[in-house]
């Protein structure tokens, strides 16, 4: 694995100048998933804030050849440049040379609208690799809950009323639904630990087949957290274990970061403006619905990767 | 070399496949289609195409793995029917701004509410506006020989757009006929091989497809294909030449039946032309000069060339396997009040055959009586609906 040194002096794909908010996670995700790329990339985007916010005509953000299609279908499309490449190479129309094909979507584009289109390419089994930013919310939009914003946020669509206090529902696992594929490498990662994802997407980019890696990418506008704070933000998600790191690899999950110390999940709550509400007398309960919800996942992880019983 | 064989259309589709032998192909089974996919699954399962072939989850991303391969540099096809086409709508729209050359076969069905599996053209009129080049077939031999040269039309460097080629489900899709098809070599020779100009796979020019086009270029992107769909009717027209030559088939915009004279005439698509010329025959048997106008080529529309080749008829019916419920008659029936205005005709509407309903040679002959009768003065609506209960 290249070293952090190494990668810093690698040519940045996703070059500055775009026009995401300062902060922004997608794309620390984004250079740091692309750092690891050896062969010639080509990038897929999902509709989002990753894309709206480096294509803008007649300007591009990528020095890599790249396709922006539609909102749910980036998979499917870049099934389809995935395809062409097999194609036109294997009738000598190409050079013959392996390419990395790498999708972006947020979880809007992921969990939700493009999940049939994410299942579809995942069964098929492209030679790709699709990263998913998952902020917790429809943030391009501004701010909508979507089935990966967690319970009790605050969202435009999920408001903090005086009657419902945020989401009602818990978010929905997709890194474990994409894993029900058998596809040969499915994980979590985030870019708070580079180590890790790094590691990660060698792994994703070197298997045969399709990969998954669901990253947990900070949004300052839709957290409601300090710009300059996303990085240690990302890490409490982690040492909360709302945001476990696990991989699958031809089936077997292997937990690859243990907290120390589980912190508790108010924590990271306290620190996002999103979950304010919920430190009110009225609505505790939801904190610790919140927090059996996340013990309850942190067992089963557990149990999957072979730590406990 | 011609060979004479009989086929479905849905075999002959397929058979034009396999000797177009794309680079790839995405798609996703639906009734009257079906064959088509199965088919060339078949080809491709015995090795005698080596198209790379995506069994997608859907249409929607049949579609998008077009637009996928072929901005790869892929030439690429797909096929569909009715609420296929419907559900790949949003992206249909977006293969013909990206200028994508995609090839795609639509088995013409009734377009659901409520669902229905037989033909219709609402499938292929929701998508007119979409950017497309139409083709109708009549037969399955057009349908055949239409499949081969949208190839070459959707591949001109100055068109660059996907083109649909229509073809009626079940009365086409699944009835045998006898056609002639051409010789593998001479339709390879004919598509020749696909070389795009920029591609996503071209290491030493990437490039960015599909960015966020605002204010400032978005309509000068349409205004360009605007100016792409004059081309292709140019193109078409060539194509239609050079396939002609080749196989003694030449093609054009529409062709004409016993127009030359005709003081009532028809004008419609698809197989429904066919049981027209039958009704054209018997009245023309009886004295009655009547005639009939097969359109090949809804989109772009021909407007001057058919108002050119009607301006004698001074009373014109038009078919139409689809209604706008614009309470204004049929989508052909309004581009053709665009193509005749200014010139003094009588146009009446026939909305007819929808959800399959079936057509035959009496029903168009009903049609001709209603023209002569608005032709001798008589007052006669100006939409009608044909073989319906009412």
């Amino acid at each position: 694995m290249a070293n952090l040194k190494e990668l810093s002096k690698k040519e940045e794909i996703l070059t500055g100048g775009h026009r995401l908010c300062a902060g922004c996670g997608a794309s620390i995700v984004g250079r740091q998933v692309l750092a690891t790329a050896k062969n010639p990339v080509v990038v897929a985007l999902a509709t989002g804030c990753l894309e709206v916010s480096t294509t803008i005509f007649p300007y591009t953000a990528w020095r890599c050849s790249y396709i922006h299609n539609a909102f749910e279908n980036v998979a499917a499309t870049l099934s389809g440049v995935e395809t062409a490449h097999k194609a036109l190479r294997k009738r000598g129309r190409i050079p013959d040379e392996d390419y990395d094909f790498i999708a972006f979507g947020g979880d809007g584009g992921t969990y939700d609208i493009g999940l049939q289109s994410l299942s579809g390419a995942m069964e098929r089994g492209h030679d790709m690799l699709y990263v998913c930013y998952d902020n917790g919310a429809y943030m391009n939009t501004g701010i909508q809950r979507s089935s990966a914003t967690p319970r009790g946020a605050d969202t435009t669509t999920s408001p903090a009323g005086s009657v419902i206090p945020g989401k009602s529902q818990h978010r929905k696992e997709l890194t474990d639904i994409i894993a029900a594929h058998n596809i040969p490498y499915v994980a979590q990662a985030v870019p708070s630990n580079w180590r890790d994802l790094t590691k990660k997407v060698e792994k994703a980019l070197d298997k045969k087949g399709a990969a998954f890696l669901n990253t947990l990418a900070v949004c300052p506008r839709g957290w409601r957290s300090a710009e300059e704070k996303g990085i240690e933000i990302t890490q409490l998600a982690v040492d909360t274990c709302y945001w476990p790191l696990f991989e699958v690899e031809d089936g077997e999950w292997r937990l690859t970061y243990k907290p120390k110390e589980k912190k508790p999940l108010v924590e990271w709550f306290k620190i996002q403006g999103r979950f304010k509400h919920l430190f009110k007398e009225e609505n505790k309960h939801i904190l610790d619905e919140a927090q059996n919800y996340i013990d309850r996942r942190w067992k089963k992880i557990l149990q999957l990767c072979g730590e406990e019983e | 070399m011609n060979k004479r064989v009989a086929l479905t259309g849905n075999e002959a589709i397929a058979k034009a496949m396999q000797q177009i032998n794309p680079d790839v192909v995405a798609a996703y089974p639906i009734t009257p289609q079906t064959e088509i996919v199965q088919i060339f699954s078949k080809y491709v399962a015995d090795g005698l195409v080596d198209t790379e072939f995506v069994t997608v989850e859907s249409e929607h991303s049949a579609m998008s793995a077009c637009i996928g391969s072929a901005a790869g540099g892929a030439r690429s096809m797909t096929a569909t029917s009715a609420n296929g086409l419907a559900l790949m709508w949003e992206v249909v729209y977006i293969a013909a701004s990206t200028r994508l050359p995609i090839v795609m076969p639509v088995v013409n069905r009734a377009l659901s509410g409520p669902i229905n599996i037989h033909c219709d053209h609402s499938d292929a009129m929701g998508a007119r506006d979409s950017g497309w080049i139409q083709l109708f077939s009549e037969n399955a031999q057009e349908a055949y020989d239409n499949a081969i040269q949208a190839v070459r039309i959707a591949e001109n460097k100055d068109v660059l757009l996907p083109v649909m080629v229509n073809l009626d489900g079940f009365i086409i899709s699944h009835a045998v006929e006898n056609l002639n098809i051409n010789d593998a070599e001479e339709v390879q020779k004919f598509v020749g091989e696909y070389k795009a100009e920029h591609y996503l796979l071209d290491k030493e020019n990437p490039i960015t497809v599909g960015p966020l086009d605002l204010q400032d270029f978005y309509f000068e992107h349409k205004r360009q294909q605007s100016e792409a769909m004059k081309y292709a009717k140019e193109t078409v027209k060539e194509i239609g030449k050079e396939y002609g030559k080749l196989t003694g088939r030449e093609y054009g915009f529409f062709s004409e039946y016993k127009l030359e004279d005709a003081e009532i005439a028809l004008i419609g698509m698809g197989s429904t032309m066919g049981t027209a010329k039958a009704a054209v025959d018997e009245l023309r048997e009886q004295g009655v000069k009547v005639g009939l106008l097969k359109l090949r080529m809804f989109r772009p529309f021909p407007a001057e060339e058919l108002a050119k080749a009607l301006s004698h008829v001074p009373v014109i019916g038009v078919l139409d396997r689809a209604e706008t419920f614009s309470t204004n008659g049929g989508p052909l029936f309004t581009d053709m009040h665009y193509a005749l205005y200014g010139q003094d005709h009588k146009l009446i509407d026939f909305i007819y055959g929808l959800g399959g309903r079936d057509t035959n040679v009496s029903h168009v002959k009903g049609m001709f009586e209603m023209l002569q009768k608005a032709k001798d003065g008589q007052p006669i609506d100006r939409i009608n609906y044909i073989g319906v209960r009412e």
